[in-house]
């Protein structure tokens, strides 16, 4: 019996050194920082900073930034809301203008008091919530085509939303679901802002005119866009306004192009929670992601564009990714009121 | 022998304390805690909102295609398990151990990555386009088997390997066929682990989500993916805590049907012995249906590793020389390598809490018990362990937030949290795979060694230890491959300094440029391959001993 004990041990203790467990006891152990203590971030898995953009912020401050980044603009909303009683931190980023009535009328915000930079004005919401939400980014979604399936066809690309329904083009546009994703719903809403009441009609259009819907964006982007996989087939997809700074040929072209006309604006947000235990580290941080030294790294970190007027973009940027003059914008009140209303009659007219 | 009932059940108590006590806190309280946001709204108990969630038609329908598929996927998968295991297990043929532990490598492997190499296959521009199968519930119901064959193929494997082979040896001497010998005499030996297997199985169908969504685009809805869409989405928490307590009805009655098809078999676990045989014309059809079965398994994995070594329309290994950075302008935070260790750390964590937890509600299920009440005690804790795979991940990941937020349960931000949900996903598994052969170990044997002096541990490792042992690691082979693929209650809980390997293949996978989705795929590989190594190499440990016994 000895033997299997001995052996049950030596197979355990190597696991357990290798382990989690094993591992975590030197970090929690630590102080608070010797500042101001810690500052917790509560965000969305999109989020991403440099390494020495958080210690640049840390050695300013004096605050130690603890970040607790986990699913979508969706689940960060449903989070705050839920927790708002007692929140799993001091400050959020990332509820984004589709998602932020909803945050601040169940009271998840306190007032920030931060000073906005020049150009971020442009993004503030209207009403209570321009006190308690500070725009830190915006980027717009946009219909991209493949601007070589073009050429090699002989076909004149689409410029318009109404382009997208034309016979000429049926089969080619691939869009990922408004209900599980978040281009896939501001895509929605463009084209409410674009069509009003009429807009189940344009839908429909849409889809007798071939139009695949897929789940994700990865699905519609790298499984079926001829310039996002070998085996696309389609070369018209929903994706962003930056997305052509991501397909750049070797002459230094971009293979792909946004379709200006046809983009829905997000901005997204960050905040104060109202209850945080270091308001004033929340304050810190807020001001931090407003100053240069954040708002420059925004487009290679989070692929997203600045709100401060004067931030320089990377080169590829600067060249392929243009932004709309005058996307498509709805009020979130108004969101707030009928998306549940809008994503069930969606739904209906996909899945006839 | 402890003949004394209130010792026994005193014993059973003590067992059983630290499993319940774990799933009473990382399961049932924080689920009770969202089914209350949806039974209370505004802080008023209101049944009645929850109840006119039921009536609404859409449910009816999603609750409908949520149990059929599921039932198909579930049905398929016994029927090409079955044959498989019987070729992987108890015949003699080259590479039978590497095929096993590849079967398990689906089951890391992210659902999106899957599904993009699926539709290249069923879209209208690839090889099986003509059958016009993509966004069909066909599509769905292909994307079940792939990911859960597996756990039929092991889980009742390893209960075929421990079988005693005389009883079937002496029907054939009698004369009996080989059909006849399979259907009377292996067929109701193998029950309880088909029967576990497939309780299983249909519990992963039902709450299945990434793949129903990949497969089967916006046409399809199950109820696990319409509560992420309500909870998350839409807001709607009475809608989710409605379709959630529906979500454990359906479970609850699973259970409880499959818990009378198990019902105690005749001990028929021998102590492991080489069984293995040559394949013989009688094993022909066997092995035709699982060649077919690894050739329907291994397109699509072969499809995405084809994919990771294509670069700037070449073959080339970039993507792989890519994995040491932080891919295309910066995506990630951490290389894929590092994220790599973090998922095997966390993995050998859920592992042992897996196993730990599973071994103890093993034994307590399986002993003998002398009252009806006391098997009806053993019969409710085996069920309860069960229940968190019925149970939508989001609504166990919203549940943590609000509940273990509180000393002395102040967990919800502890980096533990990440491998004890892997943990008590994996529990189900390591349960039902330990279960068949401990409940077929001879009760005699036991007393036997009581009755010869023996203290209840050296009985424990004189006569259930090497019975179990290679249940055992095949569970934990199992649970390793659950931790290292697990991604919706990972993605939830992770940490930013510490993402595992499938968070990090997500973040790739969320922004164009080509790089960033050749090392999505070579991510997915690399996880492939860890995986397959390490089950290879658990399923090879042996008990030093126990020949000795």
């Amino acid at each position: 019996m000895k033997p299997v004990l001995v052996s049950v041990l030596a197979l355990t203790l190597p696991l357990t050194a290798c382990s989690v467990v094993g591992e975590r006891s030197d970090d929690s152990g630590q102080p608070a920082g010797a500042g101001g203590g810690t500052v917790v971030l509560v965000t969305h898995e999109s989020f991403t900073l440099p390494k020495q953009v958080v210690r640049q912020f840390e050695e300013e401050s004096g605050y130690d930034l603890e970040t607790r980044a986990a699913g979508d603009a969706g689940t960060l909303t449903t989070k705050l809301v839920l927790t708002r009683d007692n929140p799993t931190g001091d400050v959020a980023f990332g509820v984004d203008n589709t998602f932020a009535s909803r945050a601040v009328d169940e009271g998840v915000f306190a007032e920030h008091g931060v000073d906005l930079p020049a150009g971020a004005e442009d993004y503030t919401l209207e009403g209570e919530a321009a006190d308690v939400l500070a725009p830190v980014d915006n980027g717009n979604v946009c219909v991209n085509i493949d601007k070589t399936w073009f050429e090699r066809e002989d076909l004149a690309p689409p410029e318009t939303l109404a382009d997208l329904a034309d016979g000429e083009y049926e089969g080619l546009f691939v869009t990922p679901s408004a209900l599980s994703s978040s281009p896939g719903l501001a895509f929605l809403l463009a084209t409410i802002a674009a069509y009003g009441e009429d807009w189940p009609g344009y839908w429909q259009e849409l889809v007798d005119n071939d139009t695949l819907v897929l789940d994700g964006w990865e699905d519609a982007y790298f499984g079926e866009f001829t310039q996002g996989s070998e085996k696309g087939t389609r070369p018209i997809v929903l994706s962003y306004d930056s997305s052509p700074a991501f397909t750049i040929a070797d002459d230094g072209t971009s293979t792909t192009s946004a379709l200006l006309d046809t983009c829905f604006q997000q901005v997204e947000y960050a905040g104060v929670l109202e209850g945080a235990e270091n308001p004033e580290g929340a304050r810190a941080l807020i001001e931090f992601l407003l100053s240069e030294t954040v708002q420059r790294e925004l487009p290679t970190s989070m692929f997203v564009f600045p709100v401060r007027d004067g931030v320089a973009l990377p080169p590829a940027w600067a060249k392929h990714a243009e932004q709309p003059e005058s996307p498509y914008r709805l009020d979130p009140a108004e969101i707030a009121a009928n998306r549940d209303a809008w994503l069930e009659q969606w739904r209906d007219i996909v899945t006839r | 022998m402890i003949r004394h009932p209130g010792r026994r059940l005193s014993r059973l108590a003590a067992l059983s304390l630290l499993p319940v006590a774990a799933l009473g806190v990382f399961f049932v309280l924080p689920v009770l805690g969202m089914l209350a946001q949806g039974f209370w709204p505004e802080g008023e108990f209101d049944p009645g909102g929850v109840l006119e969630v039921l009536a609404r038609p859409r449910v009816h329908r999603v609750l409908w295609f949520t149990v059929w598929s599921a039932a198909a996927g579930t049905a398929i998968s016994v029927l090409l398990g079955l044959p498989a295991a019987h070729v992987l297990y108890r015949l003699h043929l080259p590479f039978r151990r590497g095929v096993r532990a590849a079967l398990l490598v689906p089951f890391v492997l992210p659902t999106v990555v899957v599904g993009v190499a699926f539709r290249q296959l069923l879209g209208t521009s690839g090889p099986l386009g003509f059958l016009a199968l993509d966004q069909t519930a066909v599509a769905i119901v292909a994307g079940l088997v792939f990911f859960n064959v597996a756990v039929v193929i092991r889980v009742v494997g390893t209960a075929w390997e421990s079988l005693d082979p005389r009883p079937a040896q002496a029907a054939a001497t009698l004369g009996a066929s080989p059909w006849q010998v399979f259907r009377s005499v292996t067929l109701p030996a193998l029950r309880p682990a088909i029967v576990s297997a497939a309780s299983v199985v249909f519990l992963f169908c039902a709450t299945a989500f990434g793949i129903v969504l990949t497969l089967g685009g916006v046409r399809y809805a199950t109820v696990e993916t319409e509560i992420y869409l309500l909870t998350t989405t839409v807001f709607d928490l009475q809608g989710a805590a409605a379709l959630s307590v529906l979500q454990l009805a359906v479970v609850v009655a699973l259970l409880a049907i499959t818990q009378r098809l198990r019902a105690v078999p005749d001990p028929t676990v021998e102590r492991p012995r080489p069984t293995a045989h040559r394949p013989t014309r009688a094993d022909l059809p066997s092995v035709l249906v699982t060649l077919l079965l690894l050739v329907f398994v291994a397109t699509p994995v072969l499809t995405l590793a084809a994919g990771s070594l294509r670069a700037d329309g070449a073959w080339s290994l970039d993507n792989y020389r890519a994995l040491g950075t932080s891919g295309e302008q910066q995506a990630l935070l951490v290389p894929v390598s590092d994220a790599l260790v973090t998922s095997l750390r966390t993995a050998v964590d859920a592992t042992w809490i897996s196993l730990t937890m599973g071994l103890l509600v093993a034994m307590i299920v399986t002993r003998r018990s002398l009252t009806r009440a006391e098997r009806r005690l053993r019969g409710a804790l085996d069920g309860f362990f069960m229940l968190p795979l019925g149970v939508s991940a989001v609504t166990l990941g919203f549940g943590f937030l609000i509940t273990l937020d509180q000393p002395p349960l102040d967990l919800r931000d502890s980096p533990l949290l990440v491998p004890i949900a892997q943990a008590l996903v994996a529990l189900p598994l390591v349960v039902r795979t330990i279960v068949p052969v401990l409940a077929g170990v001879d009760d005699r044997q036991r007393q036997a060694a009581a009755s010869l002096g023996a203290t209840p541990l050296r009985a424990l490792l004189t006569v259930d230890l090497p019975a179990v042992w290679k249940p055992l690691l095949a569970a934990g082979g199992f649970a390793f491959a659950v931790s290292l693929g697990e991604f919706g209650a990972t993605s939830f809980l992770a940490r930013d300094e510490h993402p595992t390997l499938p968070v990090v293949i997500y973040q790739l996978l969320g922004h164009p440029g080509e790089l960033n989705y050749g090392m999505a795929l070579a991510g997915s590989v690399v996880l492939a391959g860890a995986t397959a190594v390490v089950v290879l190499a658990v399923d090879r440990l042996r008990v030093p001993s126990v020949g000795a016994f």
